[in-house]
């Protein structure tokens, strides 16, 4: 076969005959050049119906039943088939093997783009990013989604569908105060988890919880009740993940309804180093596609008509739109991850005094893949800005930085200068810091004596509140796990000034 | 690398989800889908897809910061011509200024477009509603038969035999017989095929004792056979009569020209309802359209709902033309007859008399639930017609027939609801007023 034949046109469909001799091409440039570290790859071609089968029910392959997949079925189906959005090309899952799904009304310059796109740089970030490697099982999640899945039907079948649908209810309401942020835990086997499931219930039904004795015995231990440190020690207070404590000490929940808790926290542990790594993770894939793409042009695997094509959608997918543009929705992830990878690069290799002086790490080490894959690995959105996003970057996205006081006007505090930069930059870190944007909310206390009234805290910073409508609902769901009376005390942070209370009592 | 096509993978995964979707915005949704069948054009009833919702049990809610309050700071791309310090008039509410937060916010997601398959719609459109006394007469149905398992027997079709059954029987006789399994019997053998060339006097006693072991158990494998006829069991069914239940609606409308567009619309708008609730509840329900000016004929659907026609009014000839079909094509004994009629009330007042003679001793023995709907010009004058009075008579004199009112398209609905409720009660005649 002559080169001209091997050639992948913008006008030619796929076939699997090339998809293959696509894979292998990429895999060349991306293993050998790139030394990109995967996991073997399955790529599974479907159909426009099943990439929204996919889209609602979070992207996992297997997913337990809920009317809330439903509803997210119902709109994307809606918004696609009216033409109102577009579907990703791609879905990509971080497991091991890496399941990847490819549309199939991709052309073949789409799938190429897109196989070197997820197959191997969202593949590499999944397998070397440590907050996956810390908080996520890839070789254990789809067996453990199985599980999940057979045990919330199970469930259903015995106890009602309706029972389980209002824990589920509950649960993914919590799904925010669902994750550890900060205690480092050791790596989790998803794969020991259903073992592990079943002695733990064993055990509990074996054992008795001395805190929830409420009725009096003889005795001289009867009528003691626990000191502040004592029974916060009992309980493991303050704690942030609500839906861990629930699952340990939630006095009036069935074995059943406690493991669903569980599975719930699991999944959404499971996606918290996907929303602190957005930018990256499509930073580190668009740039190995682009990479990959123009080395397969370089090579003559592409023609001109493909790299055409592959020009107007690469741009299209880093274009980031000026703050007064009409189709401004916030830092496209692409764009800035995109930029960023590429900036870091040119650092490396031709570095100019300013980049010396701001990223002296970096500038004119050469070996630019090497820099990056080590930020691949090491970093998340928030740490990777703060390290190295630099003054040419900047300048050249045209940061700004407005502050808001609540009040009055406006303000500029600081533009693309030099004496902006410095403050542009962690500024747009802690923008992009998950822990910094989601409102901080612990399990403080409860009342062992009295009522068993839970009581929980929302540590207030700059005078940012919770939303009230949605904090009542989601107080509503916890006061009926909990099964007796909650109440949310916002206080702030700097003064320990009590804002703003919220209560909930259970719905019986 | 493993490529899969997982094209040809069963569809419909999130099925289930949608249906519990459904189920959960229910309320929503009937209110949604019912608003929705009084303003679509008439040809588009039946065939309805979009519809909003907007609920609070649809809600998912999160802990969340709120937008409106506090102070923070926004990093965006872009700047043209701001310098440090410049002050920027706050924008109109989560305008450009206030940055990303305000795109994801969940406030803007409650009421939400999408659409339903028709047969959805018509699911929650027709959810509580059914045919009274439908099951009265079911004449036909020693004509029909079903066959259902009935357990096993001895004998049967070869073509029935229950191998499960069958086997296990086996199995268990040959375990209580003690039948030596195929494995034993090689044994066996190859024993003493092992001791056939012994010499020592305490091989040969032993190749004795084993060749009486292995005689005995071929003896016993060959007199204990490997299926017995009494092990065979075939699978039995019984036929079970099956009733099948017939119905045949009629619908009976007036086209004359005292009937105004409006009139008509409301008119054909009833029926059309009453005509897809039918088709899709009951598979066995067959409709005869009866139009009538001051002449009355059988029309198939499309002229009924789509084409017009003017002239005077004698209701009397639909019932005869009603007659005239029963008569040849449903013969009372074997068909539940129901019949609605929509007018606007007017009748040539000569024909009266006979209207009631007609419904009084042959129409309303004949139909198992009669139903009237008078149509009117919203702004029509709130005075009995010639027709309701004289059907009023009747209802007084105990007759069952169901009478309602409609003025406006937003009542059509209703009044169809309530004539066709399940359980039936409101199904009973009423005093004047809908």
């Amino acid at each position: 076969m002559s080169a001209a034949e091997q050639k992948i046109g913008a006008e030619k469909d796929w076939d699997f005959d090339r998809l293959n001799r696509a894979y292998d091409a990429i895999s060349d440039v991306a293993l050998k050049e790139l030394k990109l570290d995967i996991y073997p790859n399955q790529i599974e071609v479907i159909t426009f119906e099943q990439m929204l089968d996919a889209y609602s029910s979070v992207g996992l392959p297997l997913m337990y039943k809920h009317w809330s997949f439903g509803k997210n079925f119902a709109r994307d189906e809606m918004l696609y088939r009216h033409g109102l959005r577009n579907l990703a090309y791609e879905i990509v899952i971080n497991s091991d093997p890496c399941i990847a799904y490819l549309m199939e009304e991709n052309s073949m310059m789409m799938q190429t783009l897109v196989m070197s796109h997820a197959c191997f740089g969202h593949n590499h970030f999944f397998k070397n990013n440590n907050l996956f490697r810390q908080w996520t099982d890839a070789e254990g999640i789809l067996d453990y989604l199985e599980f999940a899945k057979t045990y919330i039907a199970r469930c259903e079948s015995r106890y009602g569908e309706d029972a389980v649908e209002a824990v589920l209810d509950a649960a993914h309401a919590l799904m925010g105060q669902g994750v550890n942020r900060y205690t480092r835990r050791k790596t989790l086997n998803l794969r020991d988890e259903e073992k592990r499931t079943r002695e733990r219930l064993e055990e509990q039904e074996r054992t008795y919880n001395e805190l929830w004795r409420s009725v009096p015995t003889s005795g001289p231990r009867s009528r003691q009740s626990y000191n502040e440190l004592e029974r916060k020690h009992l309980l493991g207070l303050p704690e942030e993940n609500i839906l861990y404590f629930l699952e340990k000490n939630a006095p009036l929940l069935k074995t059943w309804e406690r493991e669903i808790l569980r599975i719930v926290r699991h999944v959404a542990q499971y996606f918290y180093p996907q929303k602190q790594t957005k930018m990256m993770n499509e930073g580190c894939a668009t740039f190995v596609h682009y990479h990959v793409m123009n080395r397969l042009d370089q090579t003559g695997f592409l023609d001109e008509g493909a790299m055409m094509e592959f020009f107007q959608s690469h741009t299209g997918a880093v274009f980031q739109p000026d703050f007064d543009h009409r189709g401004y929705s916030g830092i496209n992830p692409y764009a800035l991850g995109f930029g960023m990878m590429e900036d870091i690069k040119r650092i490396c290799e031709q570095p100019t005094d300013e980049d010396r002086a701001w990223l002296p790490e970096i500038a004119g080490k050469g070996d630019a893949i090497e820099v990056l894959k080590d930020g691949w690995a090491n970093y998340r959105d928030e740490s990777f800005i703060r390290q190295f996003l630099s003054p040419a970057l900047m300048r050249k996205m045209r940061f700004f930085d407005l502050h808001d006081d609540g009040e009055t006007d406006l303000t500029v505090k600081a533009i693309h200068n030099e004496r902006g930069y410095q403050r542009v930059r962690t500024k747009l870190a802690d923008q992009f810091d998950v822990v910094q944007n989601e409102p901080e909310i612990e399990v403080v206390d409860v009342d062992l004596d009295g009522d068993r009234r839970l009581m929980l805290q929302h540590r207030v910073y700059s005078g940012i509140l919770t939303r009230e409508k949605d904090t009542a609902m989601v107080l509503q769901h916890l006061a009926n796990l909990w099964g007796y009376e909650v109440k949310l005390t916002e206080l702030s942070a700097q003064s320990d000034v009590v804002l703003k209370q919220h209560s909930a009592a259970p719905a019986k | 690398m493993n490529i899969v096509d997982r094209r040809l993978n069963p569809q419909g995964k999130s099925l289930s989800n949608r249906q519990r979707f459904i189920k959960r915005a229910k309320k929503e949704l009937t209110e949604a889908v019912r608003k929705a069948s009084g303003e679509r054009k008439l040809s588009d009833l039946g065939n309805e897809e979009r519809v909003w919702i907007k609920a609070d049990r649809l809600r998912e809610p999160q802990i969340r910061h709120a937008t409106d309050q506090g102070e923070r700071d926004y990093v965006l791309p872009g700047n043209k011509e701001y310098q440090e310090g410049d002050r920027i008039k706050r924008p109109q509410q989560e305008g450009g200024g206030r940055g990303s937060e305000a795109a994801d916010d969940g406030e803007g997601e409650d009421a939400f477009q999408f659409a339903l398959s028709q047969e959805e719609f018509l699911d929650i459109f027709f959810d509580d509603l059914e045919l009274p006394d439908l099951l009265r007469k079911q004449m036909k149905s020693s004509d029909s038969f079903t066959m259902v398992r009935a357990g096993h027997s001895m004998n049967g079709s070869i073509s029935n035999l229950n191998l499960k059954r069958t086997m296990q029987n086996r199995l268990s006789r040959r375990i209580a017989l003690k039948r030596p399994r195929l494995t034993d019997l090689l044994t066996s053998a190859a024993e003493v095929e092992a001791l056939e060339d012994a010499e020592n006097a305490e091989d040969a006693e032993r190749l004795g004792e084993l060749t009486a072991r292995l005689e005995e158990q071929q003896r016993r494998s060959r007199r204990i056979p490997f299926i017995d006829p009494v092990d065979v069991r075939y699978s039995r069914f019984e036929q079970v009569p099956q009733p099948v239940t017939s119905a045949v609606m009629f619908c009976l409308m007036d086209v004359s020209g005292s009937m105004t567009e409006h009139m008509k619309d409301l008119a054909k708008r009833f029926f059309k309802l009453l005509y897809l609730f039918l088709g899709r509840r009951y598979k066995n329900v067959e409709i005869v359209f009866i139009r009538h000016t001051h002449l009355a004929r059988e029309v198939d659907e499309e002229t009924f709902f789509l084409s017009r026609e003017t002239g005077g009014t004698v209701v009397s000839t639909a019932f005869d033309e009603m007659l005239r079909v029963v008569a040849a094509r449903y013969p009372r004994d074997q068909w539940n007859i129901y019949a609605a009629q929509a007018s606007d009330g007017d009748n040539t007042a000569v024909d009266n008399a006979k209207v009631i003679h007609l419904l009084k001793h042959k129409i309303l023995p004949l139909c198992q639930y009669f139903a009237y709907l008078e149509v009117k010009d919203p702004d029509g004058r709130e005075m009995a017609t010639d027709l309701w009075r004289t059907y009023e008579q009747l209802v007084k004199a105990g007759e069952p027939i169901a009478m309602r009112k409609v003025a406006e398209r937003g009542q059509i609905f209703p009044v169809f609801h309530d004539l066709f409720m399940r359980g039936g009660q409101q199904a009973q005649p009423q005093k004047a007023g809908a």
